[in-house]
């Protein structure tokens, strides 16, 4: 196929559940206004943890998005899914039908799936023996089930799958979804990423690792991405979801369109589980081979949504990345980490931002990155400190990068006819 | 004794399926009338099993399609 053959592809709607709000216009405003979602845990007892602090979804009701048997068959990662899908749908006011219904795909990624399921039943395993494990846990906890899920309760029936590439995973499903409509395997595509991690193990287990903040007595402050005093990310949770469209398809039904959606880059580091490579030779190769699909110089980028975990290995490298993408252009380009707000939602968290980078698009503000009061010495780009700028967002770039080595970027554009 | 067996199979029921105890009648078929799947059931049944500290093999759970039914296999357990 050559490009001329490719579809345009364009954002008709999203949707999202988050720390700082469980609608797109409440987590957008939150955005634009700094707020941290951040705060103690309260899922579970955390006294025994090293880090007790986490970017907690509040006032979230399945019951908003589907009935009471539904809700309790359901891990909470899936329940974000669908929810956040259901809301893209009528922002979209795409209705599926039987006559579009193999033309809608989900493309929904995950980092672990359903983790709190899985840890509950294997409590009642020790407990009580394993005839007493739910015949629910197996369905529940897998990861493609918000997929899967999102699917029955949307009725779409065309190309369905799952990312698992841990914090590149939303950002994989919304690139992956993109070749689909980009190649002319379905006319839309619902697509993103979603995590309900904040787990007793998972915080065990992350923590061992020594990759949260244990900034305990100081949430609000905790994330801080590029700053000298980061010391670890804070794990949010929620879901992002875009409904990604093939242009005519869009305007033949008269849709609002957000922005086009130009480019996908992935690389991998091939160097350590969880370490990125030094220098960030794979994070900026996936940078410039998606300004390269796009057809885009790297002068003419206008906003970066980081990966910004706020980890000390991360930002340092991640600046580095954007220096060798970007080249001189870099010190020009606007920079933010929207993590220091949300916490990082693992593969939820290419979900929400790809939302936030289509955002900026199309209302040409960039969310800032707040708690950066000094930044690192090696971190020294204009990364939008603690105020939201007002500033022309004519393209945009989303970086995601995961456990794995895996490096994902995604780029966006204003939509011209 | 008996109501009360009734009443608590048809509040686990009521909670299991997520329907109102209203609906869970003793003629009630947990498949046709409470919308149980293959999965509901096997979660009910262990969750029967749990409340009554009875066992249930598979092949008395599959003879198991209404309120009254799983009633009166509870009592006959409950007086063996």
């Amino acid at each position: 196929m050559t490009s001329t053959d490719k579809k345009r592809v364009v954002v008709t709607g999203m949707g999202a559940i988050t720390p700082i709000g469980n609608t797109l216009d409440a987590y957008w405003q939150g955005l634009l206004a700094g707020k941290s979602g951040i705060g103690p845990i309260t899922f579970f007892d955390a006294s025994k943890h090293k880090c007790r602090i986490a970017g907690e979804v509040k006032g979230f009701d399945p019951l908003e998005y589907m009935d009471a048997k539904d809700a309790k068959r359901t891990d909470r990662f899936a329940q974000f899914a669908i929810s956040a899908s259901k809301q893209a749908l009528a922002d979209a006011q795409l209705t599926i039908t039987d006559l579009n219904a193999e033309q809608v795909g989900v493309m929904i990624g995950t980092g672990v799936g359903g983790l709190k399921v899985m840890e509950e039943q294997q409590s009642i395993y020790l407990n009580k023996g394993p005839n007493r494990c739910s015949p629910f846990m197996v369905p529940m906890m897998i990861a493609n089930m918000a997929a899967g899920l999102t699917a029955i309760h949307t009725g779409a029936q065309g190309p369905n799958s799952c990312a698992v590439t841990a914090c590149a995973a939303g950002s994989n499903a919304i690139g992956d979804a993109f070749r689909i409509v980009q190649n002319g395997y379905a006319q839309a595509m619902i697509c993103g990423g979603t995590e309900a991690a904040i787990t007793p193990l998972s915080f065990a287990g992350f923590a061992s690792a020594r990759a949260l903040s244990t900034r305990n007595d100081d949430p609000d402050h905790a994330s801080r991405p590029f700053d000298k005093d980061r010391d670890g990310f804070v794990m949010g949770e929620g879901a992002g979801v875009l409904i990604l469209e093939e242009l005519e398809h869009a305007l033949s039904r008269g849709a609002r369109i957000y922005g086009e959606m130009v480019g996908y880059g992935m690389t991998c580091d091939a160097h350590h589980m969880t370490a990125p490579v030094p220098g960030g030779a794979g994070a900026a190769r996936s940078m410039s081979l998606a300004l390269k699909d796009a057809g885009i110089s790297p002068s003419e980028v206008s906003y970066v949504n980081a990966h910004g975990t706020s980890t000390p290995a991360n930002d340092p490298t991640e600046t580095a990345a954007i220096k060798t993408a970007l080249g001189d252009h870099a010190k020009n380009v606007a920079i933010s980490s929207t993590k220091s707000m949300t916490g990082h939602l693992l593969g939820g968290s290419g979900g929400i931002e790809g939302v936030a980078t289509c955002m900026a698009v199309a209302n040409d503000h960039i969310p800032p990155t707040i708690n950066l009061q000094a930044p690192d010495d090696e971190c020294d780009l204009d990364y939008v400190p603690n105020q939201s700028r007002a500033q022309t967002v004519e393209i945009a770039m989303s970086n995601s990068f995961g456990f794995g080595g895996h490096n994902v970027t995604l780029v966006f554009r204003k939509y011209r006819s | 004794m008996a109501d009360d067996i009734l009443g608590k199979v048809q509040g686990i029921v009521s909670e299991q399926l997520g329907v109102d105890v209203a609906e869970v009648k003793p003629e009630a078929s947990f498949a046709n009338d409470l919308g149980a799947d293959s999965l509901d059931t096997v979660e009910l049944v262990m969750a029967l099993e749990e409340e009554f500290d009875i066992e249930i093999p598979d092949e008395a759970a599959e003879s198991i399609g209404t309120v009254q039914a799983a009633v009166d296999f509870i009592k006959a357990k409950s007086a063996a």
